[in-house]
């Protein structure tokens, strides 16, 4: 568990530079075929079953993962939502262990007690994925008072989404980072729905970024289907949260599926899927790049085939991963063993009855 | 040994944490300048600065929320919620990210955090801020909740919960805060999740936490005045873990039990008790389980009917009585 | 149809065994008929019919026990069968031989939870599986008797989860026992009062394997029964002591020989003139012919009666037939009774009436060379005497003197040492001077 910080607070950071190199969009393009072939595969392995529960894909968002996980220092914390796969890949977590939770085995970066709702993993400071619409937003708000109470350097990225804006959580968090001078950016992920609801029917200023005004707190909207767009959006909103201004930014882009792998979206029209589709951010970053010269058809194929390769490595990883043993079941109930912390199974009586029939 | 009230002994505890243990710092509503709502916090901004000692606005889900973010870096927050009642708001964050967070991340991250909050009604305070809703708390696998019923538990277990790496919710009660007993002078932790033996007896036990537990003994001391019966007095203090050995033990032994309790009866903690008593003591029962708690109704303000309502030291000598009555203790 | 069921005949018995059957299926059987014999805790009795008709069938074979009221056998009515009756007569299948029907109602006599108390509801449940219908006001309380005993089936209770434990581990019946919780329910201070029948068979077996001390299980009959739970009350919730005194017996020994001389055939044993000194010692200190009592704040019950039982050992195992009356009976009178008595128990033909009321005991061992003993207290009464054997001792002046050991134990509760000190000095005197017993 991270507890202390690398480096002391408001250190000087060489200027931001608002220009990524060719190597960073080369690198943006490898980050966005990853997520989406990875992507693919959940969708895949939850139709085969190897997969339970709740699944959400990034798929359409793959510009904005991109782009914000590769503005983030590798000391800053990144808490995410349930639909966290591809930040998570991002993050550097290892393609096989974000695949080994989906299947729930005990390689998975949970241990197999999250899924995909609730990754976490302590090296990477991925702060977790939350299940709870918003339940991240507070305690991001209290990483990033941990931060400033220790007088760090880090700075918390938060991700919620564009429903989250409207739930009470979102706007005591917000009054508190911006009252407390929190080294934090709460980044909205907009991609227009929460779940089959438009933003437009859920939220009185759908310009969410705009609710920053109400704690003066910095914000922007940015193009989420640009990597770079959101990469300097991003490296701007840190800058500020290091120096104690904490930042609302919101990102917009496309959900390309369902809210989840089982949501057939059928309150979407034909033509808008299709105009979503038409704009599919990978598409449209590769055809991008093709023209800026930095991509070549053989390098598009070498690329897909090595993500393609590595997610098919991730799902035969997984597979063979262990499940975790039911003596496990008790391992992670309490931190700190206390007495009387009772471990029984379902069908195990409180009191054993011995064999004899006579009470203990 | 000093004596002490239990709202100094709860301001001992604290400060010595505070002084001991730099990662330990308070935030809550009205605990600074203030001083506290109940003033168990009163001088600590004074002496350990405002980083220390937080202020917050009202907002029990984020500042309860944060805490729980914060501990997670490693940061041993105390929260106080003004009354449990306003806990309610914070629900989500407690039942959803404190008493989840180490488990559903296979145990990577803790949360260090506590949360103090006082229970308890017969202040005229009205329905919404006469509840006991510890139950809510006590259901939760990953939370550890505890009650104490003295000074002395109350310094040494919010000691305890303060060193935990769990998130422990320590059930403070306003009728308690006055009253008084002597405090050791060391700064020793009672240990979560064990039941203490408040008062021997064989004729019956008491079980109770909290306020009850203090009624409880003056119960036990009547009824050894006037009627001769020897209860044992069981003070839960933990209600999750929940020492279902040490009631059992006592049942074992004198043969039936009455259970105190401020919460209302109905899916109460003295449910779950009477439950551990019948599947642990089933053979030794020599009468039904009697629980007092109180009546089913949204606390009313008027005093007579508030009065009513609450579980009284009367009502419990009645139940123990007509209990004994039942096994022929008393004939 | 109607049942047989095991009657009650003694007042301390809770359950009687299957002495012999007098009767077979396809029998006919009129009133007044010997219809088997019932080995009791005290004695072999018979039972006769109460009503005419076939045995149909036996249920419960000779040589096995039955709890009072449980079904024993049953008979067929003559035919015609009595007509239908919205109210059947309330007697028709209760072996009460002599109550008239509103108390038959509840089924008393062959219920067990009368044994004690009679009539409650709640014991009415434990009767038969055919049961008279009810009349006047005990129809509805009878009626849910009714339910209960068809859903629970005959025998049981209402009790505490702690009293079917200890009733199992002592090997209690529950059916016979009076239950004073709420609803007739059945808690452990009855269980107390009605004693422990047997030891858990588990007990002291050694643990695992079979057990190096090849023990032979010899089971309890109805005698070792009540002793067992009797003495185990009284040894467990009786607080007792013990004073000894001896008397010099030269002049009763040679008052014995007189009578003996004078009495043609018919002797006088010691004992006899023990039983006649008793007598007039529990007259002259009636504070210990008494009776502890629970009631209110408790009490102490003066007899004013005095009945002696005389322990005996007879093949049945320990009897203690009772001398009423005993300060009001002449020596010859209480030794022709006593032999009387004992010639009973070896017979196994004692009366319930001679087997009841006493209100001390004598348990005499001397005729064993015991020089002293101490016996246990046989509650309710409060104290029982135990007499050694004459002894040849020397004689403060030289030469010797003959003196014999009495140990008095008793009730703490009511009685103190100072009051058994007094009693045992009157006794003593009695005996020294043997002219005064048989005054």
């Amino acid at each position: 568990m991270p507890t202390s910080t690398s480096a002391p607070r408001r250190r000087r950071r060489p200027p931001t530079n608002p220009a990524a190199d060719d190597a960073q969009l080369l690198a943006f393009y490898r980050q966005m075929v990853l997520v989406r072939r990875f992507e693919e595969r959940a969708a895949r392995a939850y139709t085969e079953a190897r997969i339970g529960g709740y699944c959400h894909l990034n798929l359409g968002e793959e510009a904005t993962v991109a782009g914000l996980a590769a503005a983030l220092d590798p000391t800053d914390y990144l808490f995410a939502t349930y639909r966290e796969h591809g930040y998570a890949l991002a993050r550097g977590i290892a393609p096989e262990r974000v695949m080994a939770e989906l299947y729930g085995r005990t390689d998975g970066v949970s241990g197999g007690w999250g899924g995909s709702m609730h990754m976490f993993d302590a090296d990477t400071r991925f702060m977790g994925g939350y299940g709870i619409v918003g339940g991240q937003v507070p305690l991001a708000t209290g990483a990033a008072l941990a931060i400033e109470y220790r007088g760090g350097g880090e700075a918390v990225v938060c991700l919620l989404g564009d429903g989250t804006t409207n739930i009470g959580a979102f706007h005591e968090s917000l009054n508190l980072a911006a009252l407390w001078h929190l080294p934090i950016v709460y980044v909205i992920v907009n991609n227009g729905l929460g779940m089959g609801t438009t933003v437009e029917q859920a939220s009185a200023e759908p310009e969410l970024h705009r609710r920053a005004a109400a704690y003066r707190m910095d914000s922007a909207r940015v193009d989420g289907n640009d990597p770079t767009a959101v990469y300097d959006a991003v490296r701007t909103a840190l800058a500020g949260a290091r120096a104690g201004r904490p930042y609302l930014l919101e990102t917009v882009s496309g959900r390309l599926k369902g809210h989840s792998v089982v949501d057939p979206a059928k309150y979407r029209s034909r033509a808008e899927a299709a105009a979503l589709a038409a704009a599919d951010p990978v598409a449209a970053y590769a055809v991008r790049l093709h023209g800026a010269g930095l991509l070549t058809d053989e390098l598009i194929a070498e690329i897909d085939a090595d993500a393609t390769a590595t997610v098919a490595a991730a799902a035969d990883f997984a597979e063979h991963s262990p499940h975790p043993d039911v003596s496990t079941l008790f391992d992670h109930t309490y931190a700190t063993p206390v007495p009387n912390d009772a471990r029984r199974l379902p069908g195990e009586p409180l009191f054993p009855v011995p064999a004899n029939g006579v009470p203990a | 040994m000093t004596v002490r009230s239990y709202r100094e002994a709860l301001h001992d505890a604290l400060r010595t944490e505070l002084r001991r243990d730099e990662s330990v710092f308070l935030l809550g509503e009205e605990i600074g300048r203030f001083e506290g709502s109940y003033k168990i916090t009163a001088g600590l901004l004074d002496e350990f600065g405002p980083k220390r000692v937080r202020d917050t606005p009202i907002a029990e889900e984020g500042f309860t929320g944060a805490a729980v973010g914060a501990a997670m870096l490693g940061l041993r927050p105390v929260v106080e919620i003004m009354t449990i009642n306003f806990s309610l708001l914070a629900l989500d964050q407690i039942v959803n990210h404190a008493a989840k967070v180490y488990g559903m991340f296979g145990g990577q991250a803790r949360v260090p955090m506590v949360i103090r909050t006082p229970g308890g009604g017969g202040q005229q305070l009205g329905a919404t801020h006469s509840q006991n809703v510890e139950l809510y708390y006590a259901f939760v696998p990953g939370m550890k909740v505890v009650a104490p019923s003295d000074p002395a538990d109350a310094k040494a277990l919010l000691l305890a919960a303060i060193r935990d790496d769990d998130p422990v919710l320590v059930l403070e009660n306003l009728a308690l805060y006055n009253t008084r007993g002597e405090v050791p002078d060391h700064d020793e932790p009672a240990p979560i999740g064990t039941a203490r033996i408040t008062r021997t007896g064989t004729d019956i036990t008491l079980v109770a936490y909290s306020r009850m537990a203090a009624v409880a003994l003056q119960v036990a001391e009547r009824l050894a005045e006037t009627d001769g019966i020897d209860a044992e007095v069981v003070d839960l203090r933990s209600l999750r873990p929940l020492d279902r050995d040490t009631v059992v033990a006592s049942v074992r032994k004198t043969n039936c039990a009455v259970v105190l309790e401020d919460d209302w009866l109905t899916y109460g903690i003295g449910a779950e008790v009477a439950a551990t008593i019948s599947d642990g003591a089933f053979d030794w029962l020599d009468a039904p389980v009697r629980r007092v708690a109180m009546a089913e109704v949204p606390l009313p303000y008027a005093k007579p009917l508030e009065t009513a309502a609450l579980p009284s030291a009367d009502d419990a000598i009645a139940a123990v009585r007509q209990t004994l009555d039942a096994v022929a203790r008393r004939r | 149809m109607t049942d047989i069921l095991m009657p009650r005949l003694s007042d301390t018995m809770t359950e009687g065994a299957v002495a012999t059957w007098h009767k077979r299926p396809g029998d006919r059987v009129v009133p007044g008929d010997l219809l088997v014999e019932i080995e009791t805790d005290k004695a072999v009795m018979e039972h006769e019919a109460y009503e005419a008709g076939t045995v149909a069938e036996i249920l419960v074979p000779e040589g096995r026990a039955a709890a009072i009221g449980a079904p024993i056998a049953r008979l067929t009515a003559d035919s015609p069968a009595t007509p239908p009756s919205p109210v059947p007569s309330p007697g028709s299948a209760v072996p009460a031989a002599s109550a008239p029907p509103e108390s038959t109602a509840s089924g008393a006599a062959a219920v067990p939870g009368a044994a004690v108390e009679p009539a409650p509801s709640e014991s009415a449940s434990a009767g038969a599986a055919v049961k008279p219908a009810p009349s006047g006001s005990a129809a509805a309380g009878a009626a849910m008797s009714d339910v209960a005993a068809r859903v629970e089936g005959p025998g049981r209770r209402a009790a505490t989860p702690l009293v079917r434990r200890l009733a199992r581990e002592r090997g209690i019946d529950l059916s016979a026992v009076p239950g004073t919780g709420p609803g007739g329910r059945i808690v452990r201070a009855d269980l107390d009062l009605f004693g422990t029948a047997a030891v858990s068979p588990v007990a002291g077996a050694p643990a695992g394997g079979t057990d190096r001390r090849e023990p032979t299980a010899v089971p309890f009959d109805g005698v070792r029964q009540t002793i067992a739970a009797r003495l185990t009350t009284s040894a467990s919730t009786v607080p007792t002591f013990t004073v000894t005194a001896s008397a010099a017996v030269d002049d009763l020994l040679d008052l014995r020989v007189r009578v003996n001389a004078a009495l043609d055939g018919r002797k006088v044993t010691v004992n006899d003139l023990l039983v006649r000194a008793v007598a007039r010692a529990l007259r002259a200190h009636p504070g210990v012919n008494a009776s502890y009592s629970p009631e209110g704040r408790g009490r102490t019950l003066l007899h004013g009666r005095v009945h002696v039982g005389v322990a005996v050992a007879s093949p049945a195992g320990l009897i203690v037939p009772v001398i009423h009356d005993a300060d009001r009976a002449s020596v010859t009178d209480i030794s022709a009774r006593t032999r009387e008595l004992a010639g009973k128990a070896a017979d196994r033909t004692l009366a319930p009436d001679e087997l009841a009321d006493a209100t001390f005991t004598i348990s005499n061992l001397g005729m064993y060379g015991i020089e002293s003993f101490t016996a246990i207290v046989n509650p309710p009464q409060g104290a029982i005497l135990a007499v050694g054997a004459v002894r040849e001792e020397p004689a403060a002046g030289g030469g010797t003197v003959r003196r014999l050991r009495c140990t008095l134990t008793a009730d703490h509760r009511i009685i103190d040492g100072a009051l058994a000190a007094q009693f045992l000095a009157t006794l003593t005197g009695l005996l020294e001077h043997p002219l005064t017993v048989l005054a």
